[in-house]
């Protein structure tokens, strides 16, 4: 899966566009997966604002690559979040994570 | 109370076809005229349960999944999702959030997610002869609302 994703000093951004599902959570995982692991960014962005919905496995898909990035000490952002993404990620207590607001998502260019 | 309309279908558990069921879904809950948002509620909680069936209830091969859809005039949209698999030993824990029993790529929290975005969900299932689930969800007329 073609991946939209760019490496500006120590940040990777990635762009998911579309749906995440199960049926389509694989392949991104995939294709993030490949740019991160030879990057091994200090951030790790997952830009959402192409994303046109989204069900649990999304969330797996965040967890996962929280869990890649935390191999290497990195941080995990995410931007481009619907508010009905965000309730999503909030069920899973992602909000309790920081990995938004912080940084404040305006600092980062999204897709 | 009698339904006004109702449909079924039945496919195979192939990964492809969850989008195939929230499609399904929406068309058939446009007979209540539900607002954008409804819609958005509904589409992700039917994604969960018929992911459910096609990860967990039949792991190692290909089953059938059946979809029966219902509406009624007071506005409520009922939608099964029945499969024939291993079915569910226990339905407390198993609703429980973050409880999974699938691999890391899974956060256990396909039945929240029905939960929250529906308004009654309904589980029955027996170890090794399979799982329904049951979503209801109103949708409240757009008139009623613009009032
Ligand atoms: N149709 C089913 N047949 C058999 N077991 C099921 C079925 N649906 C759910 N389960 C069991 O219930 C558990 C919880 O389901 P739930 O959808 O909440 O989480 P998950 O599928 O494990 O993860 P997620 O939905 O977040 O990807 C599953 O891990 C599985 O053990
Ligand atoms: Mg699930």
């Amino acid at each position: 899966m073609e991946i939209k994703s760019w490496l500006e000093d120590d940040t990777l951004t990635v762009c998911i566009t579309g749906e995440i599902d199960h049926h389509s959570a694989a392949g991104w995982r995939t294709s993030i997966d490949r740019e991160a692991v030879c990057a091994h960014p200090a951030v790790l962005v997952m830009d959402f604002s192409g994303v046109t919905f989204m069900d649990s496995s999304g969330i797996g898909l965040v967890m996962g690559r929280y869990r890649l990035v935390r191999s290497w000490e990195g941080e995990l952002l995410l931007t481009g979040l619907s508010d009905r993404l965000r309730k999503m990620m909030t069920l899973a207590g992602l909000d309790r994570l920081p990995v938004w607001g912080k940084k404040g998502e305006k600092k980062y260019e999204t897709c | 109370m009698k339904p006004v309309n109702e449909m079924r279908v039945q496919f195979p558990s192939r990964s492809i076809n969850e989008r195939l069921a929230r499609s399904v879904v929406s068309s058939f809950a446009a007979g209540l005229d539900p607002t954008l948002d409804e819609l958005a509620d509904l589409r992700p909680a039917v994604s969960e349960a018929v992911t459910n069936c096609i990860v967990h209830a039949y792991p190692d091969c290909i089953g059938k999944i059946g979809l029966q859809m219902r509406m009624y005039a007071n506005g409520r949209l009922s939608v099964k999702i029945s499969d024939w698999g291993v079915g569910i030993p226990d339905v407390q824990q198993a609703m429980t959030p973050l409880y999974t029993t699938g691999g890391e790529d899974r956060a256990g929290l396909g039945f929240s997610v029905m939960e929250s975005f529906c308004d009654k969900v309904r589980v029955r299932s027996k170890a090794g002869s399979g799982t329904v689930v049951t979503l209801d969800k109103y949708i409240r007329s757009r008139v009623t609302e613009e009032v």
